[in-house]
């Protein structure tokens, strides 16, 4: 037996070796090729490196990635500032009626439920926005902070924890928005059911259904997006601080530095960079929301019975190109530049402040 | 503030199960204001040693205590300890004022005096004017400066320095060595300094420590250590060049080199590691003839090189003793400057 298992480990064994030797000779093959080459190109006075500018080569590597940027990002955009200029573009026949500079923004701002909330309700896509924006992305940001410091002292069970706060991460968005849906159910839902617990009168008490007032569901959609970002957040926080030098903390120990100033005197500027980056990225993400309200709500983005609606400003852009407004892209290419004017200005507004708090 | 290490032993386990002894029942006394080198190879368990006494690493077993108490088990930040980290540890996002002024925002000082004490303490190390920039903006010296008046303005009971210095060119060391030495007399802290540089710890301390594998060698000042080392690795480790070292026999009361009687001594026969150091060689016209292998003259000294008992041995003479021509020369040393290690357990036998 024992025979056995030791000529099958050395049969083994000698597979990989010639794997690996002839690996080796590839690469003294390629070797020898690239040798010979730069050989004949001396010999001939080729000099590729200083015959091409830096540029030029620079463009070359660059290249694949900026066709795919050029198909898919700068095209559109270059598009939209196009789009934006036609009077009832019709895409079918690819006619317009006239030219106007103004008027597809006008169209936007003034049209009830992007700004200016409709009569009925006191909800529109840029305050449903900028309520998801400024109340998710801080609280996402600290309380990952706070994850990501807590993770790192504890020493037992530390990959289980980081593995169930990762698991947001790899989770289908729309998977999760039903699951909370259901959590969040009026008769039988699993919060309805712990606040019962408590006594809370749970009878009729909807939160993503229809009679749900604003607050609940918009609560249930800001606990969602902060639950759903908060995996990768931690994630780079902690490996964030996980590269901090043990060397700063064993001096801190010995200045006799409370755990709260550690925390913000120490840790928090040594990571200022990266959280910099992802309060920038957050705040660009929570201006893009779209997935999660759909997952909660469904696409018309509102429980059903209610007057108001919790759609965002992309929902809102959606609908010009495949919803209810379908086809009327000149004002989707509006309302994309105004949001693209938002996003721009509110990381400018970012960027400036961070100068004095970010040490790189 | 006197400080004693009783017994103190770490063991490190690593995943496997593998144990490293780092430092191995060390029993050492510092007397109160004194500046005690701890000297050893890399990885002999001088960091280690130092950490044990800041609390930053709990000792497998052993006591430490500040004068009187008994501090093994407190929290480092109970110990009032200030320690200046091989690499500094300056916080980079801080100016050189805030990194000072950080121990003292954790102490109940009025905001006031924390600042007269950081300038003062700025002033002493040479830093007043640097107050505002930020570590990045500091050569390596001028870091190492913050460092220590870091540590030191919270007036440790005690201030550890772990290789301060090595990450400095020659030529600063050599500066902030006195510097170091300087300070330490000003402020009369009882210090330890670790280093692997031999000479920077026989130039700085009042007395050493010479560790081999977390085992304590000798604990002499530095001038003792070097006259009289206790074994052969002390013998070995100091001074520069190095101290020759070679095999000979003890036979009928005379030690025998190259098959002649060398020297009358009185230890028992038997066969020794010999220690001669190159400097305490004189050449002398009734001196022990030896074979020149090699002549260097080196301006005010002559290295000479030739064999004892097959092995090359090495001395450094007066050049005007001696000319390049000779292929004879003629050397003495003192019985008192030679030393015979017992060649199982090292230890010197003729000596202390
Ligand atoms: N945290 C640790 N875990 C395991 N082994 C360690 C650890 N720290 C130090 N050691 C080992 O202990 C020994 C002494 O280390 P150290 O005190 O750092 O030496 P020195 O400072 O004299 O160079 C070395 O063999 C080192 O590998
Ligand atoms: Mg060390």
């Amino acid at each position: 037996m024992a025979n056995l298992k030791n000529s099958v480990i050395a049969f083994f064994g000698k597979i990989l070796n010639a794997i690996k030797t002839f690996f080796w000779n590839v690469r003294r093959l390629f070797t020898n090729i690239k040798n010979r080459f730069g050989d004949f190109l001396d010999k001939h006075n080729i000099n590729f490196v200083t015959r091409f500018p830096n540029w030029a080569k620079a463009l070359l590597y660059l290249s694949p990635a900026l066709i795919v940027l050029m198909v898919f990002t700068f095209y559109p955009i270059i598009n939209s500032f196009a789009l934006v200029v036609y009077q009832n573009y019709n895409m079918t026949t690819e006619t317009v009626t006239g030219y106007t500079i103004f008027g597809n923004f006008i169209t936007v701002l003034t049209d009830e439920s992007f700004i200016v909330p409709a009569s009925h309700t006191a909800s529109s896509a840029v305050i449903n926005t900028l309520i998801i924006v400024f109340i998710s992305v801080p609280i996402s940001v600290l309380l990952a902070l706070f994850i990501a410091a807590a993770l790192n002292t504890i020493k037992p069970l530390k990959s289980f924890f980081q593995t169930i706060y990762f698991l947001p991460y790899v989770t289908n968005t729309i998977a999760i928005g039903l699951v909370f849906a259901y959590m969040f159910r009026t008769d039988g839902g699993l919060v309805n059911q712990f606040l019962g617990l408590f006594g809370v009168n749970v009878e009729g008490l909807s939160w993503v259904e229809s009679g749900a007032v604003y607050w609940r569901s918009m609560f249930v959609l800001i606990f969602y997006s902060i639950w759903s970002t908060l995996a990768f957040k931690i994630m780079v926080f902690l490996t964030s601080i996980q590269g901090i030098d043990k060397q700063y903390y064993q001096a801190a120990a010995i200045d006799a530095t409370p755990r709260g100033r550690i925390f913000s005197k120490i840790t928090v500027p040594l990571i200022s960079p990266m959280i910099f980056y992802i309060l920038v990225t957050s705040v660009i993400g929570a201006f893009k929301i779209y997935n999660s309200i759909v997952a909660l709500f469904g696409v018309s983005g509102a429980p059903a019975g209610v007057d108001y609606n919790l759609q965002s400003i992309v929902m809102y852009i959606y609908q010009f190109i495949d919803g209810s407004n379908a086809g009327n892209l000149s004002v989707a290419a509006a309302g994309s530049l105004i949001l693209f004017a938002i996003i721009l200005v509110l990381t400018l507004v970012q960027m400036q402040a961070s100068k004095r708090r970010v040490h790189y | 503030m006197e400080l004693r290490l009783e017994n103190l032993t770490k063991i490190f386990t690593n995943r496997t199960g593998i144990e490293t002894t780092a430092v191995k029942n060390l029993d050492i006394t510092i007397e109160s204001g004194t500046l005690v080198g701890l000297l050893g190879p890399s990885g002999c368990g001088k960091s280690t040693t130092l950490f044990m006494i800041a609390g930053l690493e709990k000792p497998t077993s052993g006591k430490i205590f500040f004068g009187d108490d008994d501090v093994t088990k407190l929290a480092p930040e109970k110990r009032g300890i200030g320690l200046v980290f091989q690499n500094y540890a300056l916080y980079p996002h801080m100016t050189v004022f805030n990194n000072i002024l950080f121990p003292l925002e954790n102490l109940d000082v009025p905001k006031d005096e924390a600042i007269k004490r950081v300038k003062e303490m700025a002033n002493l190390v040479g830093i007043g004017e640097l107050l505002d920039r930020k570590p990045s903006q500091l050569s390596g010296g001028q870091q190492q400066r913050v460092a220590i008046a870091r540590a030191l303005v919270k007036k440790p009971r005690v201030l550890l320095l772990d290789e301060p210095l090595s990450n400095l060119d020659a030529r600063l060391r050599l500066q902030m060595r006195e510097e170091i030495k300087r300070i330490q007399r000003e402020t009369g802290i009882t210090t330890i300094f670790v280093t692997h540089d031999q000479e920077e710890a026989m130039s700085i301390s009042d007395k050493m420590v010479v560790l081999d594998f977390g085992v304590k060698q000798q604990y002499a000042s530095p001038q003792s250590m070097y006259t009289d080392p206790g074994n052969l690795f002390v013998g070995k480790f100091l001074g520069n060049p190095p101290i020759n070292t070679f095999e000979a026999e003890v036979k009928k009361g005379y030690l025998m080199i190259n098959d002649k009687k060398f020297m009358k001594i009185k230890v028992p026969d038997a066969l020794y590691d010999i220690g001669m150091r190159p400097e305490n060689f004189r050449a002398v016209a009734e001196g022990f003839d030896v074979d020149v292998k090699d002549i260097y003259h080196i301006g005010r000294d002559t290295m000479v090189h030739f064999d004892f008992n097959g092995q090359n041995v090495r001395a450094l003479v007066d050049s005007d003793d001696i000319s390049s021509e000779d292929k004879v020369v003629h050397l003495s040393i003192k019985e008192s400057r030679i030393y015979l290690f017992d060649k199982e357990t090292g230890k010197v036998v003729n000596h202390g």
